[in-house]
């Protein structure tokens, strides 16, 4: 790193490497990342533009989405790029300084830590695992139903009558919800037996995730490298378990990952306040 | 179901794991996420979690290497 110009986003903290990274390789404002060595460590990082990286642009642009969507998957290309050569230890989203200077002395600040918590995460990555409740149909109604045919069963005949059904169905959602969750729960315990750690996100925003229905667990597991296929057959087989629960119908697992241990990096906080 | 379903990772995965992830630095200019006004709604929704308390591993105080 010489050129001076520009500012210095850094992506990840490693220990040195020997592979070299994939030469198309871009960040997040195009540039070529490369690695600043220091204290027998290595930033990743590369030079992006002030006018957008500076404190007042970085505020604004990160309230649009298109700007963070952009930003968050080139990050994201170089976290994986250097997945395939070493345990990276990734850095929050958009971490900027003003030159290597800066990098540096946040190196040596920093550094403790960094080589404890590379040593926790060395040879491990990040699988993520969560559980959909789909919604459920829209009741039956209007269906399939002969219009002059007003059969007691399936029209109300009373105020009464409409108000059971209705308690009906608000209680056969309250149970597949609690269902769903008691699935989760046992999930997430049996997955987190074969995970060095775990933890939880908050539940996804159906708007934002374009999955229908809700979203009971949203999890990330710690798994060494070595593990992680039979961490992925468990939570394989977890699946078609719940094919089998009488009475369960609409709930879905989806395993996301390797990730980087994105979720496993600020275990530190507390001792080093 | 293969090893690995290889298909584009979800925004909101992704987003979980770097506004939420990640080690936090207080750098030159680095601004804690979780300071930053999310004004659109459902970025507001994807990351509630994100506001109470971000684990900061490092303190700042470190000013005099910028201007």
């Amino acid at each position: 790193m010489t050129a001076m110009t520009g500012l210095r986003y850094v992506y990840a903290i490693c220990r040195p490497f020997e592979a070299a990274l994939q030469s198309q390789l871009t960040g997040v404002a195009g540039a070529p990342p490369g690695l600043l060595r220091h204290h027998g460590l290595v930033a990743v990082v590369s030079t992006v533009p002030e006018r957008d990286f500076a404190e007042e642009p970085l505020r604004a642009h990160l309230e649009d989405l298109d700007w963070l969507t952009d930003t968050a998957r080139a990050h994201q290309g170089v976290i994986d790029a250097l997945t395939t050569v070493t345990t990276p230890l990734p850095l929050r989203l958009a971490t900027v300084f003003r030159d290597d200077s800066g990098v540096r002395v946040m190196m040596e600040t920093g550094e403790a830590g960094f080589r404890r918590t590379l040593d926790r995460l060395d040879g491990r990555v990040e699988w993520g695992v969560k559980v959909h409740l789909d919604p459920v149909r829209e009741p039956e109604t209007v269906e399939d139903e002969p219009t002059d045919a007003a059969s007691p069963e399936s029209r109300p005949t009373s105020g009464r009558d409409y108000l059971r059904r209705r308690r009906q169905r608000v209680r056969s959602d309250e149970d597949r919800w609690r269902q769903a969750e008691e699935f989760a729960s046992r999930l997430h315990t049996a997955l987190s037996g074969h995970a060095e750690e775990a933890r939880l996100h908050a539940p996804q925003n159906s708007t934002l995730s374009g999955v229908p229905g809700q979203n009971v667990l949203n999890a990330a597991y710690l798994v060494p490298r070595a593990e992680s296929e039979e961490f992925v057959e468990l939570v394989d087989r977890t699946k078609d378990d719940v094919l089998g629960v009488p009475g369960v119908s609409g709930i879905r697992v989806e395993l996301t990952g390797p990730w980087a241990a994105y979720s496993f990096t600020g275990e530190l906080s507390g001792e080093e306040r | 179901m293969t090893v690995v379903e290889r298909r584009e990772i979800a925004l909101v995965d992704l987003l979980d794991r770097l506004l939420a992830g990640g080690v936090v630095i207080t750098g030159d200019i680095t601004l804690r996420i979780a300071d930053v006004d999310l004004v659109r709604i459902d970025l507001n929704a994807l990351i509630s979690s994100v506001g109470r308390g971000v684990p900061a591993l490092w303190e700042e105080p470190r000013d005099e290497v910028t201007s």
